[in-house]
């Protein structure tokens, strides 16, 4: 299993926009994919999941990723992270 | 066989063209306890996917037609429908307890909706409760097999028939091909009928049955100036609305030529006919239409449309737009009117049982003086710029507004000792009038305002009890009752005595019937939707001032009901056009 750590910086948290490719990048991956965020998992391939946690500005996130792809997942996803603003 | 219904002219113009109803099927099913899991799990499954490629279709159809932008509500559609959380939670719902898919449907929706619209601190997230909802609506039609209107598809000329038009609904609508509206609710303020306004096509609303009576595809007439739509027109109702049409369009080019004179009447009289704007984009139709000044400018777009309140700079750019869009000519600002229907997401407002006498517009300003200080510095900062006049909102007693002055006057001196310019000559401070106690104590109000501007909607339903908003107390909507008259009459005496001048920003300004009493009360300011001015610039030109005294005389003093007053004017009109 691989797991990144990310510090949100964008104004708005992860919503809109954002979540949106998150979870697109995520859909493109046969691993399992969560977003833990202050002690809530959600699966990142789920918009409703992970609208639902209501990731805020400042907030520390962590992602996970189980499977084969594991690892170039959780590379695509900090891409789309620097992409989108959301994390430096 | 030909069938004509009335309803309530909302719109003016002609159009002919098939129906196309935009109404909802029944949705409605029983819950059912099933055997077969898997049977019923695949059902879903196949509802999904039907959804799914019918929400690409539209996507592609909406791309091309109405652009990018509007084609993106499907994509979030789409990703709901692909959401594990979310077909996965209905799957479960149907094993665990063995009922229908559209039973298991409407609970995991339901619970998502719920969730959503709980984000009561995120505007964005309560949105989505609608894109799970919208989502659910097309599942479920391809589970009970009945199918949805899709206003994208649209591509080819029709009436757009419903029981009501909500801004979502109009969103998706390609007005290329929309020639008219015709609803069974609502009235003239209603979202269809100033949507049908702006696009400059005939609606009717408040029909009652419309939807009931029209079938998909049937020929149709509408008369957006007499309210009437004629179903299954013989030959003879063709050729006759077709010279109507004619006439129409002859009047609007004569319009047209109107663009850039004055605002005259027959005895030589000239009033200012101005626009109302929620926005700088506004500015655009107000000149194109020959405004001689901006009447109201509702600045609750500028805290509506952002995610927190706006600061002093982004409030000083947009008054400052449309104060050098104008170019010298007068704009009247009305400071924040929130409260009553109109809510802010990062400004939580108390619960209230009377929404609309309750804690809003100037009342929420003297008491948030962080928010008002910041507007009136934006708002003095932008007088330099142009020739600014600031109005007050809900102005119920003097001491309200001597005190909203006071703190205006306050921020002019910390300006004035900062070195920040603004406009010390000819800046003016007024206020609305729309509740019923400012009307009665005009003549004193008129000694300390600079202006008056009546707003009738809010004045007409304090004054009668009824709110807009409540069908079964629409009829109480009386602009033209001889009680409204009056007050609006005591306001424009009252401010004349003192030198002062009085114009009127709500519907009634821009309303054929009312045009000819205001000019005939002497009110000097006529504030309009922009698509109006035209017209009533048009109406003016051929009546006369004097004249129309002996109709104010009439109509403020018999004792006549909303509805001869209104017939008092229309034959009046007839007879005194010049």
């Amino acid at each position: 299993m691989e797991k990144k750590d990310f510090h949100v910086i964008a104004e708005t948290g992860i919503h809109a926009r954002p979540a949106t490719m998150l979870v697109q990048t995520a859909s493109k991956f046969n691993s399992d994919i969560n977003l833990e965020y202050s002690g809530k998992t959600v699966n990142l391939k789920s918009i409703m999941g992970v609208m639902s946690l209501g990731v805020g500005q400042g907030a520390d996130v962590t992602i996970s990723a189980d499977g084969e792809d594991a690892s170039e997942a959780i590379k695509a996803i900090s891409e789309t992270m620097t992409k989108e603003g959301l994390s430096e | 066989m030909t069938k004509t219904l009335k309803g309530i002219a909302a719109s003016d113009g002609f159009a002919h063209a098939p129906a196309y109803l935009l109404v909802e099927p029944d949705l409605s099913f029983k819950k059912v306890t099933i055997k077969d899991e898997a049977a019923e799990i695949k059902r879903l499954q196949a509802a999904i996917a039907q959804a799914d490629s019918e929400l690409t279709k539209i996507r592609d159809q909406a791309q091309q037609t109405l652009g990018e932008e509007e084609a993106q509500v499907f994509d979030a559609h789409k990703m709901i429908l692909a959401d594990p959380e979310f077909t996965g939670a209905i799957e479960q719902q149907v094993k665990d307890q063995k009922v229908n898919a559209e039973q298991a449907l409407h609970d995991v929706s339901t619970n998502f909706i719920a969730m959503f619209e709980a984000m009561t601190d995120n505007k964005y997230m309560q949105e989505r409760a609608a894109d799970v909802r919208d989502v659910t609506k097309r599942v479920m039609s391809h589970l009970l097999q009945v199918s949805l209107p899709n206003p994208a598809l649209i591509d080819h000329e029709v009436i757009i028939v419903a029981h009501d038009l909500t801004p979502s609904d109009t969103a998706q609508l390609n007005k290329k091909y929309v020639k008219a509206f015709v609803t069974d609710i609502g009235g003239r303020t209603a979202h269809s009928a100033i949507m049908a306004r702006s696009l400059e096509i005939p609606a009717i609303v408040g029909t009652d049955t419309i939807t009931q009576d029209v079938q998909n595809d049937q020929d149709m007439i509408v008369d957006g100036v007499n309210g009437e739509a004629v179903l299954e027109p013989a030959a003879a109702d063709i050729q006759h609305y077709q010279k109507l049409a004619e006439d129409y369009a002859q009047e609007k080019a004569e319009w047209a030529k109107l663009k850039t004179a004055a605002s005259v009447t027959a005895d030589g009289k000239h009033f200012d006919v101005a626009a109302n704007i929620g926005t700088p984009k506004d500015l655009v139709g107000a000149n194109d239409n020959g405004a001689e000044a901006i009447g109201l400018y509702r600045t609750e777009f500028l805290y509506m449309d952002s995610a927190e309140l706006p600061s002093e700079d982004d409030q000083f750019e947009a008054y400052k737009e449309v104060l050098e869009g104008m170019k010298g000519k007068p704009v009247v600002v009305r400071t924040m009117d929130i409260g009553g229907d109109k809510h802010l997401p990062y400004l939580p407002l108390p619960e209230e049982m009377n929404p609309f006498l309750g804690y809003r517009a100037i009342r929420i300003s003297l008491d948030r003086q962080d928010i008002f200080r910041t507007q009136l510095r934006a708002l003095l900062r932008a007088s330099a710029y142009g020739k600014l006049r600031i109005m007050f909102p809900m102005i119920a007693t003097l001491q309200e507004f001597r005190q909203a002055k006071g703190i205006l006057q306050e921020e002019m001196a910390k300006l004035k000792a900062e070195g920040i310019a603004y406009d010390e000559q000819e800046l003016q401070v007024g206020i609305m009038i729309e509740i019923p106690a400012a009307a009665v104590l005009a003549d004193q109000f008129a000694k300390e305002v600079d202006f008056f501007s009546i707003g009738t909607n809010d004045l007409i339903q304090y004054t009668m009890a009824a709110d807009r908003g409540n069908e079964h107390v629409s009829y109480l909507y009386q602009p033209y009752n001889p009680s409204i008259l009056r007050l609006i009459k005591n306001v424009i005496d009252a401010a004349h005595k003192e030198g002062k001048w009085v114009g009127m920003c709500g519907e009634a300004a821009g309303d054929s019937t009312m045009v000819p009493l205001l000019l005939g009360m002497g009110l000097d300011e006529y504030s309009m939707s922009a698509t109006s001015i035209l017209r009533v610039r048009s109406l003016m030109k051929h009546l006369d001032t004097q004249e129309l005294q002996d109709l104010v005389e009439q109509a403020t003093n018999v004792s006549l009901s909303n509805e001869e007053n209104e017939k008092l004017v229309a034959q009046f009109v007839k007879e005194h056009r010049h």
